[in-house]
């Protein structure tokens, strides 16, 4: 058996530092690797508590690797991790700047609109979802040279805007679909 | 030391990989090469019909042999009872019109199907083919195989899955791994090639259609995301052909046979052979002869490609949906896999090509391909085949049910298995002391929409106030896609008892009590065997014995040699319809012993008597 002990953190289990932005290709390899090690299929034949260690350790490669290589989810997991509530802001506190577009797409859309619309709020909600992702990475950049915990609260803000872009957009799709 | 684990490791009994199909089943093991192979059974074929019947005095038959009792005794046979796996009878209503069973009582969330005067669940249907395919390949490896990989549809869910391993269980199989059958097929074709990029595997058997699509980099096939329909298949084309002859035969005799078992599964074989016919000459014919009545009909092939358009576009919106999931634009899609004998059909093919835009692959027979992957896969936990990993994913989202029937999503789909989430639960009133989750499955907001997998009782929490208790919940879906669940108390750290309640399939205890059931009925069966066995040789003893009396040779024996055989023929005869084999043969062996002279005396006899007539000249 691997000499290596379960550790519930993602970084630590990766072995890669405590970074908002990771490199993918490194990641993957990486994810290969211990896939390679740990995965159930390479103890089939083993006591059963050492096909319990391989299902572990797996499960956790697995759930890290999805949070990982997703940013939204990596950055909520850092944010986490270095004490940020992130779970109750979710769905209240609209954030001010966005305001104004929450308040123009509830009125579009009360007002029985054509495709036209639709697809220019769209285009527009894409627009700024791009600009807030570009937004991010360099805010990522940023904390990982400096490891300043203002800018996580400054990521800790960006999320929750992207995450009403996010929604605003899926409200479009509903209604174009 | 090496040596030593190396050598051990050959002498371990074989993992066979097992396709359970709805139509066909196959197994197959890894070859003394390094390549998988399908075993072929003893009658000659690779294919077992997925086909169980139980004829009027209790046997059972399995593959050809039941699809030939299929006519004689619909009402004992089941065929296509993988469409029934981890289902209730709500779920299967329209189905099991179409479908001649006989269900039995308490259906509601396992069916029972009601065969003669016996009563048999579909794993227990599934574990009589197990049975059947893991004799086979005792036979053909000439040793004990008592662990397996069996494939199942990619899409099949929790309870489905969990039917398949008990089918396995009661088969007296344990069952390492259920592997998906896309997932299956693309190990058998990626071996040899050491293939590299994207795939999509489509797969389109008799009851079930899947579309996975997955990434192959290095020796590890990692699925990125998979979709399809537990309830579409070469049957429905069927159907839709069974339909169309049963009005034109009403039309025609004046008379409807449609509720006349034997004429639909006569009519069943003639539209299935005129399907297959199409998928190599322009126009095919059904023919049905019954009961003195002529139905034929010509099926032009561009007649057929119209009908079957509807279930064939079906197919095609989970593979733009699959494509989608797997933030994989269509021209990267380097390869496509054909599986499943639906896929030798023209048109399936064009619609394939035209949606990836790529020719798809047919080098390997769609029939068997997945047998040979699940034997590849079996090679992977052996240990045989290094360097291949297979990564899969959980077909469908995993949630528990929150206020007011909404579902709390845990696990996505498409997650890589292993995957686990980990909630926390409390107590809603004071002193409270256990706690009901619903844990359900599928992608709607609502839990009506959703399929209930189980209900988890958390019990034996400590009386505290309301909301005080704090009980952390892993759920945790395993490499074969089946749930498992744990609790313990955050504050205490103790494990905590989980008490499932599955919605659909059996329990634990039910599986156990038919595995002692099965046990028993081989006993029995194989006591009955070697009794039947011993009279047929009491039979060819007694007749001999009467025969050589009236031989000369008889004549030649001293009274008492006569009056000894007399004897044991007689005690022969007493013990003759005694259920103990081991009587019956001591008796035979008794009297053999008896006439041992009688027959040395016939032997000389025989020879002297073939001299007598033979020429001098002839003997030299």
């Amino acid at each position: 058996m691997p000499a290596k002990s379960l550790t519930q953190d993602y970084y630590e289990f990766f072995g890669i530092p405590r970074r908002l932005s990771v490199d993918m290709d490194d990641l993957q390899k990486r994810f290969y690797a211990l896939s390679r090690d740990f995965h159930p299929d390479r103890y089939a034949r083993k006591s059963v508590a050492e096909q319990q260690y391989a299902l572990d350790a797996t499960s956790i490669l697995n759930d890290g690797y999805r949070v990982l290589r997703d940013p939204i989810k990596r950055a909520e997991y850092l944010l986490a991790q270095e004490g940020f509530d992130i779970g109750e802001q979710r769905s209240n506190n609209v954030p001010p700047e966005l305001l104004e577009e929450v308040f123009e797409l509830n009125m579009l859309l009360e007002e029985a609109p054509d495709r036209s619309e639709l697809e220019q709020a769209r285009g527009k909600f894409q627009e700024m979802q791009r600009n807030s992702d570009a937004e991010l990475e360099d805010l990522f950049r940023k904390y990982d040279s400096s490891g300043d915990r203002g800018i996580l609260q400054a990521v800790r803000g960006l999320l929750n805007r992207r995450r009403y872009i996010q929604n605003l957009l899926r409200d479009v799709d509903k209604a174009l679909a | 030391m090496s040596t030593f684990q190396i050598d051990f490791g050959q002498q371990q009994s074989p993992i066979v990989g097992i396709d359970l199909g709805t139509t066909n089943s196959l197994v197959a093991v890894m070859g003394p090469s390094g390549q998988p192979e399908i075993v072929t059974g003893p009658d000659g074929s690779k294919i077992v019909p997925s086909v169980v019947s139980v004829n009027p005095s209790g046997e059972i038959l399995v593959g050809a042999s039941a699809n030939e009792a299929l006519l004689k005794h619909p009402e004992r046979t089941v065929y296509s009872a993988k469409r029934l796996m981890g289902r209730g009878i709500e779920d299967v209503r329209q189905e099991l019109a179409l479908l001649p069973f006989q269900i039995a009582g308490g259906s509601e969330s396992v069916i029972r199907f009601q065969l003669g005067d016996r009563v048999f669940t579909p794993p227990q249907i599934g574990a009589e083919i197990l049975r059947h395919l893991k004799q086979n390949a005792e036979t053909y490896l000439g040793q004990e195989v008592t662990q397996a990989v069996i494939t199942v549809p990619a899409y099949f869910n929790d309870a489905q899955r969990q039917a398949t391993k008990d089918a396995g269980r009661i088969a007296g199989l344990d069952v390492l791994r259920l592997v998906n059958e896309p997932t299956a097929a693309s190990l058998a074709y990626g071996l040899d090639k050491r293939k590299e990029g994207i795939v999509a595997v489509y797969d389109f058997g008799g009851g079930t259609f899947d579309i996975s699509i997955l990434k192959i980099h290095d020796g590890i096939f990692e699925v990125l995301a998979t979709r399809g329909d537990t309830h579409l298949g070469g049957d429905d084309i069927d159907n839709l052909l069974i339909r169309i002859a049963l009005e034109d035969i009403s039309t025609e005799w004046g008379e409807d046979v449609s509720t006349n078992h034997e004429a639909v599964q006569l009519l069943r074989r003639a539209v299935i052979r005129a399907k297959e016919e199409l998928s190599f000459v322009p126009t095919a014919l059904i023919d049905l002869q019954y009961r003195g009545k002529h139905y034929q009909r010509e099926m032009p092939r561009d007649v057929f490609d119209r009908l079957i358009t509807p279930v064939v576009d079906r197919t095609l919106a989970p593979c733009r949906e699959c494509l989608r999931d797997a933030g994989v634009p269509v021209e990267d899609i380097a390869e496509v896999v054909l599986v499943g004998g639906s896929t030798r059909i023209p048109l399936v093919r064009k619609a394939v090509e035209t949606l990836f835009r790529a020719r798809p692959h047919t080098e390997l027979n769609p029939d068997e391909v997945v047998a040979l992957g699940a034997a590849v896969q079996a090679g992977i936990l052996s240990g045989h085949v290094e360097d291949t990993l297979l990564l899969d994913v959980t077909p469908l989202s995993l949630g528990i049910e929150t206020m007011g029937g909404v579902v709390s999503k845990l696990i996505h789909r498409n997650s890589t298995i292993p995957a686990s989430a980990t909630e926390q639960f409390t107590t809603a009133v004071d002193g409270q002391r256990n706690v009901l989750i619903h844990v359900v499955q599928g992608e709607r907001e609502l839990v009506k929409d959703c399929r209930s997998l189980a209900r988890f009782d958390l019990k034996g929490i400590d009386p505290v106030p309301a909301g005080m208790a704090r009980v952390e919940v892993r759920f945790l879906i395993d490499a074969n896609g089946i749930l498992n669940v744990t609790a313990k108390d955050v504050r205490t750290g103790n494990e905590h008892s989980v008490d499932v309640k599955p919605s659909y399939g059996l329990s634990d205890e039910q599986v156990e009590a038919m595995i002692r059931e099965s046990y028993e009925k081989a006993e029995e069966d194989l006591r009955e065997r070697q009794v039947r066995e011993a009279r047929v040789e009491a039979d060819a003893i007694l007749v001999a014995t009467d025969k050589a009396k009236a031989n000369d040779a008889w004549l030649r024996l001293t009274e008492a040699e006569r009056n000894s055989i007399d004897r044991y023929t007689n005690e022969l005869l007493v013990v003759y319809n005694s259920d103990d084999h081991t009587l019956i043969r001591d008796h035979i062996e008794k009297l053999n012993h008896a006439t041992m002279k009688l027959a040395e005396n016939m032997m000389n006899t025989a020879v002297r008597g073939a001299l007598k007539g033979t020429k001098i000249d002839e003997l030299g």
